[in-house]
């Protein structure tokens, strides 16, 4: 790629968006989004991502709680009207619920009535190749609220009629370039990182002013020409070498820190890339004024397994070990719960460890947290190669929960998988996929005789110890975990349409719920008026749809794969 | 560390696509972009031409296809202006060679001496179209997506037969004449997704 053809952003195509207001609309008295709402949110709010900068998924409200949660019951649902993975949290400011929908959609819903205020439905192009049709959600900033489409823009409505406000194209779809993360906004600044490693392109994180969307700063995932960690790419590698940034960051307030997971390497075996592939598979620390690279650790060195570390390390004050430090945690697709400190400039590795069963490593070197691999699990060119996890690994996207309350971590994991595939040489076309094999070539096996595959886990961060943890035998779990000050933690992520909740200090499940479909959908907590919700997107597809179909392929598990598509709201009280 | 150390596993080929994951590559609509009529959608009488391997851009007639498939990737050529319709990835066809006798009388009707064209944009999500494997449910080779593991019957109009896909392939209905077959008609359907309502 050019770098002309990197810095399009500013160009503005208002031609092709649709917004359209509905019976209840527009929003009166909506509450502006500022940094210090942002940076300590009111419990009754869900604004961000992981509702707090920390990524920590956890909710104070305690209304809904473990005696009462027995008695919750659906109080509104709103259909979506679209298929596909529906995967964004409902964020909610003040009484207005804002949800994200695969195809480019977003709704306004009155959060307490479920009426709907305007709908933004963009007219995606006929020739988009949407290779994961999903959205992650909505960014809100004063009486602004901002979208990452999948065709490469990032969109600015107004809040309380949907209009749009500016549109910027960040790259060109047509060369495999794609947004599906939730925009992290940061004092003015809407911040997102580019989807697209399966193409061939290289990552990056970039930042726009949230007010006319103008680009600020630009930082490449693999360093270019002349910058630190050029050097452990070989030849041109670099310019395709993947390290996509496609989920959303957190931030440590105190050092001006955003941490930002990056992908695998392009394209997938490592013979392919020689070199440890900096910033693949890494957490970065970034500056969000400038975009600088403070600090990275790389989980795993010449990622050939497609295991890319995208989901934010969750930041957690830790007591380990006999001392207090600020952590950064990340349950890795590497199947290893890592355990590293933060500072200001610097992140160091104090432990990890297996979570699932994993035949990759063989160990992790104490000083430098080098995980040690086992070459007879490494894929190569023209020889089949398998490993365990899979190729989605011990953990992929949907995020952990921690609550500061039981000070666990709650992991979506998945156990008993293994795969493998022959890495094979493929001419890079671009805006076509490029894996460095072919896509027929790619298998999941089951462990014979396995008795579950997905995993709920809760996990001490401090000891090392897993606390309890929930199997599900016919079904992988692929959804994000939310905990709450009810001691509640909620999930859904089976393909049995279920959303749960269990205790959080014991894992017991006390509630659950059939849906309309999966939920791969990240649960949230929020009040109105006085009483306590809990939403979720019920709505399955993409990779969860996928790991549906190879299970469901080996006939002697007894998995079904009828889970129907079509999202849904669900939206959730305790009756009175 | 543990280990799952069996490698006796039943194996599941999967046509999966794991989070970076995605079909195989296929050629693209990139060069003689500006071309005009480029982005045309294929016409009456225009030619089918080889879109990747070493016969790139060459006429394909009806020796080139083995029967039974695969199918082979294509660009509809306009042969008056010489220009090859490659200007949008809406345009690219697998042209397939198929037992007559397999095909369903819609599907025989449209098509020359059971040689049948259908675009390979998958109408579920837009990923192009490129495997022919045995479908999940029965015996037969397929149109598959690895996009999401959509497959499509080219022997019943390229119906949706497993996955996602709301419904079938666009057509591109053909006619044999002097040893060539040749665009009969534009698309029958939608070329690509649609949106939701
Ligand atoms: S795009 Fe083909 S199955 Fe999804």
């Amino acid at each position: 790629m050019t770098t002309k053809q990197w810095l399009l952003s500013g160009t503005v195509a208002f031609t092709c968006l649709v917004s359209t207001t509905a019976g209840a609309g527009p929003i009166e008295n909506y509450s502006p989004v500022t940094s210090a709402r942002l940076e300590n949110p009111e419990p009754g709010n869900w604004m961000l991502y992981r509702r707090t900068y920390d990524g920590q998924g956890y909710s104070p409200l305690d209304q809904i709680n473990t005696t009462n949660v027995k008695s919750m019951t659906p109080v509104w649902t709103f259909s979506t009207g679209v298929v596909e993975g529906h995967e964004a949290p409902p964020i909610v400011n003040n009484g207005v619920m804002f949800v994200a929908t695969p195809m480019g959609q977003v709704i306004a819903i009155n959060a307490r009535t479920g009426d709907e205020y305007w709908r933004y439905k963009r007219q995606l192009p006929d020739d988009l190749f949407q290779l994961h049709p999903t959205s992650r959600g909505v960014g809100l900033w004063q009486d602004k609220l901002y979208l990452a489409t999948t065709d490469d823009h990032v969109v600015a409505l107004d809040a309380k009629t949907g209009k749009v406000l500016w549109d910027t194209k960040v790259q060109d779809y047509k060369k495999g370039q794609y947004l599906t993360l939730m925009p992290l906004v940061v004092d003015g600044k809407v911040i997102v990182g580019g989807s697209g490693g399966e193409f061939g392109v290289r990552g990056y994180v970039v930042a726009f002013d949230a007010n006319d969307g103008k680009e600020l700063w630009r930082t490449f995932t693999i360093p270019g020409e002349g910058e630190p960690g050029h050097d452990t790419w070989s030849g041109d590698d670099w310019k395709t070498g993947g390290g996509s940034a496609w989920m959303t960051g957190n931030y440590d307030t105190d050092t001006k820190t955003i941490y930002w997971g990056v992908g695998n390497a392009a394209p997938w075996p490592g013979s392919t890339h020689p070199g440890d592939n900096l910033y693949t598979s890494s957490v970065l620390g970034l500056d969000p004024n400038t975009g600088k690279i403070k600090a990275y650790h790389q989980y795993h060195q010449n990622d050939s397994w497609d295991w890319d570390e995208v989901e934010a390390p969750i930041l957690i004050d830790l007591q380990r070990d006999g001392r207090s430090f600020k952590s950064l945690i990340h349950p890795g697709r590497d199947a290893i719960f890592w355990v590293l400190e933060r500072q200001a400039d610097k992140i160091n590795y104090v432990a990890g460890w297996p979570f699932v069963q994993t035949d990759v490593w063989k160990g992790i070197e104490a000083e430098t947290g080098k995980p040690i691999v086992d070459p007879a699990h490494k894929p190569v060119m023209g020889t089949r190669i398998e490993f365990c996890p899979s190729l989605w690994g011990g953990k992929d996207w949907p995020s952990a929960a921690y609550s500061p309350k039981t000070r666990f971590v709650y992991v979506p994991a998945n156990d008993n998988f293994c795969g493998g595939f022959t890495g094979e040489k493929v001419p890079l076309v671009p805006g076509q996929l490029w894996l460095g094999t072919k896509p027929e070539d790619i298998g999941l096996k089951v462990k014979p005789g396995a008795d579950h595959y997905g995993e709920l886990q809760a996990w001490d961060p401090a000891t090392g110890k897993k606390v309890w943890q929930q199997n599900y035998p016919k079904s992988q779990l692929f959804g994000s975990v939310t905990a709450t000050a009810g001691d509640l933690v909620l999930v859904g992520g089976t393909n049995d349409r279920m959303f749960r909740a269990y205790h959080a200090k014991t894992g017991e499940l006390l509630w659950e719920q059939k849906t309309n479909s999966g939920i791969m959908g990240m649960p949230v907590a929020y009040e109105v008026d006085g009483t306590e919700y809990i939403a979720v997107q019920s709505g399955w597809g993409v990779d969860a749809q996928r790991i549906q179909d190879a299970l469901a392929t080996t006939n002697n598990i007894g998995v079904e794969n009828n889970v129907p598509q079509g999202g849904v709201v669900w939206v959730f009280a305790v009756k009175k | 560390m543990s280990s799952s150390s069996d490698q006796t596993r039943r194996t599941v080929i999967l046509a999966v696509l794991a989070t970076a994951a995605g079909a195989a590559a296929s050629p693209s609509a990139r060069a003689d972009e500006d071309q005009p009529g480029s982005d045309e959608r294929p016409q009456k009488a225009d030619v089918l031409v080889f879109a990747e391997g070493e016969r790139t851009g060459e006429v394909i007639k009806p020796e080139d296809l083995k029967l039974g498939g695969p199918p082979v990737r294509a660009w509809p050529k306009d042969p008056k202006t010489s220009v090859v319709r490659k200007g949008s990835r809406l345009n690219e066809v697998l042209v397939i060679r198929l037992d007559p006798a397999e095909l369903d009388d819609e599907t025989r009707a449209r098509f020359a001496d059971g040689i049948v064209a259908y675009s390979d944009t998958c109408t579920h999500a837009g990923c192009p179209i490129t495997g022919w494997v045995k479908g999940a449910t029965g015996d037969k080779n397929v149109f598959k997506c690895f996009c999401h593991n959509s497959e499509f019957d080219p022997r019943q109009s390229a119906q949706v037969v497993f996955g996602p896909a709301p419904r079938r392939l666009a057509a591109l209905p053909l006619t044999t004449a002097d040893g060539y077959f040749t665009v009969a008609a534009t698309f029958v359907g939608k070329v690509g997704v649609q949106q939701p309502g």
